[in-house]
């Protein structure tokens, strides 16, 4: 099938000569959910920007539902809608006129019923007569979404669409995306949580210092890198590892009170029985024992540093 | 065309300066009511008439040509000005629209603003002095081409000003002293010859000249000469903006 958005050897020298995005390749499948993960300054935001027109790119091309963003900017830019990082909305319109003014702006028929409808699906719908700047951190944000939206999009950005947002309305905005997604919009979303990627992307991209290292199903993606700790808590502390365990590739924690050991858990010999058994022959006394699961945030955390 | 875009930004604008109405529309009217009575009754008991019409008539072209210039220039910079400083402009950017769509939008809601003011103030300026206007058709002309022109120049120092400063910089240095040299308030014939040469490079002059023309059929310069002159000026603002829009100046990095 045709990719939704397809990025082809994009790059981005800002006029200050610092260079934002190298190379970056990535095609967007219609219908999933892409979750693009990076640290601050990561070029995150620069690469949606090119997308959406609000930044030139240096080289490279972008294709969406194909055709070309510069050439064709008025169809791909119809398909596309964007909910900016910051919370950049004008502070003397009301919730209803600038929802009014989104949909224009992209060219579509007023439609007083759909934008009802969206103001409900959002929990605004009693806020729709309130001046924008009375509005709270995350009803504002959910105003940038319902303009976003407005003008019934088929591939939605979402800049960091949970920051500064608590516990239970990230759990709302989730619950959008997915129903967003059932209704056949792609979401491309930007965020620095891992477990927000964890929890609702289909697809997982790595960015950092402007390049795309890695991009995957996120299943694929914990399944081949995901490893396996087991941590092993010691009744006594001790200062060295025994002789007999140094074979086995352990960490022992600073304090000298507890192993790890890191192992794949898909090997069919993950060394765990030889494991313990060494450690009671070396005479050491275990009190506890469990296993964690390497985290996309751990993933992360390596793919990146291995990477500087 | 996005029909639909130009329409909702013109909407907005408009609705905007509706809601500061008190700012739009009566500051204007305010500060001509201000000039009549310092400059028409003060100052107009000393001097009869100007080149054969009464002073305070006489003033009626250039009060309106300097409200319509500060007030086209002021409000589209800010209009353009405003949502790149709060970052709304990234809306618009990301928008199925072309400049054309912008300007229309944008540098139309200013210039109907100020051709509004601008009547507003001839309306006001008959209640002090009797009005005569000879050419009609040619006043609101030159009044439309004046509004369209210098809500462009505005637009692009909008679009040009990194700060607040920076934007209130050319009206302040430039423009209004341009207007109170342009013979405003005189005709270039009171001046001493030196300065009557100086005042002619001036652009000021020939818009106010062509202006006073199409009411007392008095100018400065010719009609043609102030006719072109407004056309040159609209057609180099319309060059730098679409350079600006198409390199993205200040806009897209
Ligand atoms: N207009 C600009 N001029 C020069 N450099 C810029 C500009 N905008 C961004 N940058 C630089 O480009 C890099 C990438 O920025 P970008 O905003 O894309 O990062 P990001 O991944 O979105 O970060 P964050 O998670 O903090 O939002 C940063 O180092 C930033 O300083
Ligand atoms: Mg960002």
């Amino acid at each position: 099938m045709q990719p939704i958005v397809s990025i082809s050897n994009l790059s981005k020298t800002y006029s200050n000569g610092f260079q934002a995005l190298k190379n970056v390749n990535l095609d967007i499948q219609s219908g999933e959910i892409l979750a693009l993960l990076g640290p601050n300054g990561a070029g995150k935001t620069t690469l949606i920007s090119i997308i959406c027109g609000i930044v030139n790119a240096s080289t490279g091309s972008v294709i969406v539902g194909g055709h070309d963003i510069i050439a064709d900017y008025r169809i791909t830019r119809s398909m596309i809608g964007l909910v900016p990082q910051e919370l950049t909305l004008g502070a003397f319109d009301t919730v209803w006129n600038t929802l009014c003014f989104s949909r224009g702006l992209f060219g579509k028929i007023p439609d007083p019923a759909f934008l009802e409808k969206l103001l409900k699906d959002l929990s605004l719908w009693d806020k729709k007569k309130s001046m924008l700047m009375f509005l709270s951190g995350g009803m504002k944000r959910r105003v940038l979404i319902g303009k976003a939206l407005a003008h019934e999009p088929v591939v939605l950005f979402l800049d960091e669409p949970t920051a500064g947002v608590d516990v239970e309305l990230r759990k709302d905005m989730w619950a959008l995306v997915q129903r967003l997604r059932e209704s056949g919009v792609t979401i491309i979303l930007t965020t620095h949580y891992i477990e927000e990627a964890e929890a609702i992307a289909d697809r997982v991209g790595i960015i950092n210092h402007g390049e795309l290292l890695l991009v995957d199903d996120k299943h694929a993606l914990m399944h081949k890198l995901g490893k396996r700790q087991l941590i092993v808590e010691l009744e006594k502390k001790i200062s060295d590892l025994p002789k007999a365990l140094t074979e086995w590739t352990l960490d022992l924690s600073s304090d000298g009170s507890r192993l790890t050991y890191t192992y794949d858990p898909l090997k069919i010999k993950t060394g765990i029985d030889g494991l313990l058994q060494a450690i009671r022959e070396a005479d050491l006394l275990i009190k506890d024992v469990h296993t964690k699961k390497t985290s996309l945030e751990e993933i992360f955390v390596s793919l990146v540093n291995t990477k500087k | 065309m996005n029909t639909y875009a130009i329409r909702v930004i013109y909407k907005y604008e408009m609705l905007r300066a509706w809601e500061t109405l008190a700012q739009s529309f009566a500051s204007p009217v305010i500060s001509t009511v201000l000039y009549f009575v310092v400059f028409g009754s003060a100052i107009g008991t000393r001097i009869e008439t100007v080149e054969g019409v009464g002073y305070g008539t006489f003033l009626v072209p250039g009060l309106m040509m300097l409200a319509l210039l500060t007030q086209s220039i002021a409000n589209a910079s800010f209009g353009i000005f405003f949502p790149k400083f709060t970052g709304t402009i990234y809306e618009v950017m990301s928008a199925p629209i072309s400049i054309v769509e912008i300007l229309i939008g944008y540098v139309g809601a200013a210039a109907t603003k100020s051709f509004i003011i601008g009547l507003i103030i001839l309306g006001t300026a008959g209640f002090f002095v009797p009005l005569h206007i000879a050419h009609p058709v040619w006043m609101i002309g030159f009044l439309i081409l004046t509004c369209i022109s210098f809500s462009l120049f505005g637009f692009i120092i909008g679009l040009w000003a990194t700060d607040f400063e920076k934007l209130q910089l050319i009206p302040m240095l430039v423009i209004t002293p341009m207007v109170f040299l342009g013979g405003s308030f005189y005709s270039i014939d009171m001046l001493p010859p030196a300065w009557q040469t100086a005042t002619l490079f001036n652009p000021v002059v020939y818009l106010i000249s062509g202006f006073r023309w199409s009411f007392f059929e008095v100018a400065d310069v010719s009609v043609e000469l102030s006719l072109a002159l407004v056309l040159a000026f609209l057609s180099i603002c319309l060059v730098i903006v679409w350079w600006m829009f198409k390199t993205g100046y200040r806009l897209k990095q």
